[in-house]
């Protein structure tokens, strides 16, 4: 598959048809009995990207699309069904075997309340991965590297002796980034950082990850679904769609000139601020299930641009007509059909995949 | 607005008794809406915009009690009305959609059952005429194939389908006034998109008024007509939404207003509010966004500022003070 990525920059991570399938089947004994076949969600089901060192990529989607699966499997949480993930040109299995390739990469999580212990004290939370990898023994250099850090993410040394329940949110968002990056990683995977926090809050949150890129040289892969806040902190941006990358391009493109009929559509959705009294024209139907996918393109029950070819054939992500830096997954940008100035055809308000 | 309003709140106290003292989680809360009018309430979370909401309904969770203020449906009191009189109040008069469709919905009855209970409750119709409203109002809010999906259990439903039905059983009572607590909050950003095309054209068509409350700020540009700012239990402002979100006159408006990440262009630093909100057992003396705020000095620690005119908006801001309020 071809990759948007310029050569110049070395791929932190890279990541090749990768698939994660869950049997999500009841039973044996209930199954047997019913006459019902396996039952297999496929979370992810094809997914081809790569991050170039000190670079973010950010995976966008609606809940389902398989964004956090991909995560998950990046840092080895999950086994890929199929596929590889390559951590700075090494397998990620070999790489998460070695104490000394593991502490490189590290991961954020959304629920700052339920990702910190609230019987520990701030200070041994931050200090677990330096304990974990052995990186300081000593106790004394051990207290300092913690005090840096938390003066790095904006908090206070002192803070240390504090237990998680008393700060608030975003304070916490800052103890878990502080002990991410307590092992001194290169990788960081931050899945939904700001979504439980409140908008100034996560300006702030947003900010301080953009400061640490900087200083530290950091590479971020980037989960959210809330497209606004991709655009301020990425470099490249994947949409996906029911396990699948619909769209991958670098930021200004996708922001820009979106292809994807999908991509058009979620950024229709979202309200805006301008009060430009424009009528949105909201896409119809809903995400369909990851069981029974549609056949074909995904996308196609929803889709406004939809023909045979895409009920029967899935699309391939490749250089789009015009924009080649993004990569799409549609036949109709592949033919031509789209008509990337215009706005997308209207859809009744209201209706769903099943009355298109 | 000329007409008298459908809804005025006045001086609005809520207090949580608790081992440790009093905490007083809204005070003074003023504000009215007016017939077909659409308030927005925004906030950040623990401001105070759901209590405002749960409060109206009469729906505060104990030990959480109003302890002072008035709230009028038409000119009637309806903060002080006995338990059963409220319920009347509520459906009837009073609609309500919360956040999550599941809880609203009773499970064990199919979602016809609940339309039908609901509008027989509350108006004269026989059993036959409230199943054919029920069908209608399934259309009426997008629910394909609704003569057979009415014989459905909310489990039958997707996520947005489910806020829809909610929506219709809020609004089949034909109620004067909607309470719509983040409607929208649990719902992905195109499903929300219908939803809240759904509730604006509803609301226009049925002339209801709407109290809606949300922490999404795009969410109110696009639907309401006014907008409420709260602030650690009060109104930091309140105006026309266009005035609200162009032209801020509250610090804390215009900070919250400038932390949103716009869509249409990437900015390097974000403008971003130092501190968090207080918790309501530390709200501080005198304004209290004063320890936050870029333009606080010596009166906003002291003294608490209410809502003061602003030419376009009203805001609780000592910098809007005008000379003539000593004379």
């Amino acid at each position: 598959m071809p990759d948007a990525t310029p050569r110049q920059a070395e791929p932190m991570l890279e990541v090749q048809d990768l698939a994660r399938y869950f049997d999500v089947s009841r039973p044996w004994l209930q199954r047997v009995l019913a006459g019902e076949k396996r039952r297999v969600l496929r979370a992810v089901d094809g997914v081809s990207f790569s991050i170039p060192k000190g670079t973010t990529l950010s995976l966008v989607g609606e809940s389902g699309c398989g964004k956090s699966t991909v995560a998950r499997l990046v840092v080895g949480l999950y086994r890929p069904t199929r596929g590889r993930v390559l951590f700075d040109g090494q397998d990620l299995e070999q790489a998460r075997a070695d104490a000394a390739q593991r502490r490189r990469m590290q991961m954020i999580f959304q629920d700052p309340y339920a990702s910190l212990n609230p019987r520990w004290r701030i200070r041994d939370i931050i200090a677990e991965p330096i304990r974990a990898f052995g990186l300081t023994p000593d106790k004394a250099a051990q207290t300092l590297k913690v005090q840096e850090l938390l003066t790095q993410v904006g908090l206070s040394p002192q803070d240390g002796e504090k237990y998680p329940h008393e700060f608030s949110g975003g304070q916490r968002q800052r103890i878990s980034i502080a002990r991410a990056l307590s092992s001194n990683p290169e990788f960081l995977v931050c899945d939904e950082p700001t979504s439980a926090l409140d908008v100034s809050v996560q300006a702030q949150i947003l900010n301080l990850m953009k400061d640490l890129q900087q200083r530290l040289g950091l590479t971020y892969l980037f989960i959210s679904h809330n497209l606004a806040v991709v655009r301020q902190i990425s470099d490249r941006v994947g949409v996906m769609y029911l396990g699948r990358l619909v769209e991958l391009a670098p930021a200004e493109t996708l922001f820009t000139t979106p292809r994807h009929p999908y991509t058009r559509a979620l950024m229709e959705a979202i309200p805006d601020l301008e009060m430009s009294g424009r009528q949105r024209i909201p896409v119809g139907g809903e995400v369909p299930s990851p069981i029974n996918p549609p056949p074909g393109c995904p996308f196609h029950p929803r889709c406004p641009l939809a023909n045979a070819r895409c009920r029967a054939e899935v699309p391939v992500l490749i250089p789009a007509r015009s924009t080649p830096e993004a990569l799409v997954a549609c036949h109709a940008v592949e033919e031509g059909r789209d008509q990337p100035e215009a706005p997308l055809p209207a859809q009744r308000i209201g209706t769903t995949a099943t009355a298109l | 607005m000329s007409d008298a309003p459908l809804l005025e709140v006045k001086d609005l106290r809520v207090e949580f008794p608790t081992r440790r003292g009093t905490l007083v989680a809204l005070d003074g809360v003023s504000f009215s809406i007016a017939p077909g009018e659409v308030l927005g309430v925004v906030g950040e979370s623990g401001a105070g915009k759901s209590m405002t909401g749960a409060a109206i309904i009469g729906l505060l969770e104990p030990p959480g009690r109003i302890a002072g203020g008035e709230i009028r449906l038409n000119g009637r009191r309806i903060d002080n009305l006995p338990y059963e009189q409220m319920r009347r109040v509520r459906g009837r008069e009073i609609g309500a959609i919360f956040q999550d469709p599941l809880t609203t919905l009773n499970p064990l009855y199919t979602v016809g059952h609940q339309l039908i209970e609901t509008m027989r409750t509350h108006l004269d119709l026989s059993a036959a005429e409230a199943r054919a409203r029920a069908i209608s109002w399934l259309e009426m809010v997008g629910i394909p194939a609704a003569a057979q999906r009415v014989d459905s259990y909310p489990h039958e439903f997707s996520g947005g389908m489910r806020q829809r039905v909610v929506i219709a059983l809020a609004l089949c009572a034909e109620p004067k006034l909607v309470v719509a607590d983040e409607p929208t909050t649990a719902l992905d950003v195109s499903i929300q998109a219908q939803v809240i095309a759904l509730l604006k054209r509803l609301a226009r068509e049925k002339g209801t008024s709407m109290m809606l409350v949300t922490h999404d700020m795009g969410v109110i540009a696009e639907t309401a007509d006014r907008v409420a700012v709260m602030y650690a239990g009060r109104i930091a402002e309140i105006g026309p939404v266009r005035e609200v979100v162009k032209h801020p006159k509250h610090p804390y408006t215009a900070g919250l207003m400038a932390s949103i990440p716009p869509l249409d262009r990437k900015v390097e630093h974000l403008a971003q509010i130092e501190g968090a909100m207080p918790r309501l057992s530390a709200i501080p003396k005198g304004c209290a966004f004063n320890p936050r705020c870029p333009k606080v000095f010596d009166r906003c620690r002291h003294e608490r500022p209410d809502l003061m005119d602003t030419g376009a908006t009203h805001a609780a801001c000592w910098l809007y003070d005008k000379v003539e309020n000593y004379a």
